[in-house]
């Protein structure tokens, strides 16, 4: 179908979009497009307004620092997928975008946009939850918060944000070089939505013991999820065969969803399948300094 | 309803036109400049059949309204055959190897390995899949138009031509 009508506006500065957006009723951002277009098309949405943040410069641009790099919120999924530096300090977001969407999607979805639909499945917000991503938000006059990605995803596709409220960029923590990472994925077909997937990062101690080990799983439950319990059980093991089995059992303890694509029980014996893959490849990519 | 006057650089030609904002690039390409070469299938960013450049990236047609493309440099398949009619090496791959049965598909795959060959010369069976991911066919198996694929990019290397 066509979308409905709306009102279109395309501001060239932050201040003025958020403006825009607080004096408009049932107004939304428009960002890269890939989802909310697909939605206006199906008529799930009718907004009166739309406001596009493309045109806003500042949003976009990738910094990396000692610690953390900075992703401008209009940053789009193709140019992370191929920045040499975040391949360098965050080899998994490459890994990871590979499974987002297709390449004609990836040149316009950005990830602010994927992080505002927060889709169950969406590989950048479990990536965003994996490290423990900081979320800036403009808000009026002028104004800035900071929020804990765990804070900023509040539900189902339900981000912490004010309807006149704009992601600016997420910050994402940087973990050590030769760290261990893995982003495994199911889905029926190439870029579908997934039906489970499971992304780790993990450093070893001189002596091979994981030290630090982060899990996250998507598209199993409402939210992407943190395996709290099995990253502390797994700390200071080695990752022999028997504590990795232990280490699925706690998937158990996952909100899971069912639907038309796969049942609860399904998505569960998926992930676990995701996870266990997602877990040997980062202990055997942990301290090796080619990747 | 608001409209918005729209200009684009299309295929090399200045091109404008007045549209509703909720107009997509797709539609506007199509029913106010008539290149109807650009095919709407699905019309929600699935089936690839819509697939344009625009500033040199592929883009879905369907999921970008034409306002946002205002001031844009906008590719579409009426671009690949010279003014004489001399067939785009992708084109002529494309006749060669039979990959096209119904054509529906075929703009957006022309279009979208445009940009693979542009980046990757020498593309691998397996890169020439990925890159088609996004473009469903349902005639050939996709065999054909992988085979086309490698055939132009041969082409193209050996002429030393941009795709």
């Amino acid at each position: 179908m066509k979308p409905p009508p709306f009102e279109y506006f395309c501001p060239t500065g932050l201040n003025e979009a958020v403006e825009l957006l607080a004096a408009h009723e049932n107004s939304k951002v428009l960002a890269g497009g890939q989802s909310l277009m697909a939605m206006l098309n199906l008529r799930y949405l009718f907004p009166d307004v739309l406001v596009d943040i493309n045109r806003i410069d500042e949003l976009a641009g990738i910094a990396v620092a000692s610690g953390a790099a900075r992703i401008g919120a209009m940053t789009r999924q193709r140019v992370i997928e191929t920045n040499g530096e975040i391949a360098r300090v965050a080899p998994i977001f490459r890994e990871a975008l590979k499974l987002v969407g297709h390449r004609q999607t990836r040149n316009r979805g950005t990830i602010g946009g994927s992080l505002c639909h927060l889709d169950p499945a969406a590989e950048l917000a479990t990536l965003a939850l994996l490290h423990d991503a900081v979320v800036e938000i403009a808000g009026r006059d002028g104004g800035r918060r900071r929020l804990g990605i765990h804070d900023f995803i509040a539900g189902f596709m339900m981000p912490n944000i004010e309807m006149h409220e704009i992601v600016v960029a997420i910050e994402v923590p940087l973990w050590s070089a030769g760290h261990g990472y893995a982003f495994h994925e199911f889905a029926r077909r190439h870029g579908d939505f997934a039906i489970a997937s499971a992304a780790c990062l993990l450093e070893k101690d001189g002596g091979g013991a994981i030290s630090r080990i982060s899990i996250a799983l998507g598209g199993v439950g409402s939210v992407p999820q943190r395996l709290s319990a099995a990253e502390e059980f797994l700390l200071g093991k080695r990752g022999e065969p028997g504590n990795l089995a232990s280490a699925l059992e706690f998937c158990a303890g996952l909100e899971l969803i069912g639907d038309f694509h796969g049942s609860a029980e399904y998505r569960l014996s998926v992930v676990r399948s995701m996870l266990r893959k997602s877990l040997e490849l980062a202990l055997a990519r942990a301290g090796r300094r080619d990747t | 309803m608001r409209t918005h006057l729209i200009e684009m650089k299309v295929n090399g030609k200045a091109c404008s036109g007045e549209a509703v904002a909720r107009t997509t690039l797709a539609d506007f390409l199509r029913h106010t400049l008539h290149l109807t070469g650009t095919h709407v299938g699905c019309e929600h960013g699935v089936c690839g059949a819509c697939t344009v450049l625009v500033d040199g990236v592929s883009t879905r047609g369907c999921l970008m309204l034409a306002v946002q493309a205002n001031g844009a440099r906008v590719e579409t398949v009426e671009g690949l055959a010279s003014a004489e009619g001399v067939l785009h090496p992708l084109q002529q791959a494309f006749r060669d190897q039979h990959g096209l049965q119904c054509g529906f598909c075929t703009p957006g795959m022309l279009i979208t390995l445009k940009e693979l060959l542009a980046e990757n010369p020498d593309p691998t069976e397996d890169e020439v899949r990925d890159a088609i991911s996004g473009n469903i066919c349902r005639c050939t198996g996709y065999q054909s138009i992988v085979a086309a694929a490698l055939q132009a990019a041969k082409e193209l290397r050996r002429s030393g031509s941009a795709p």
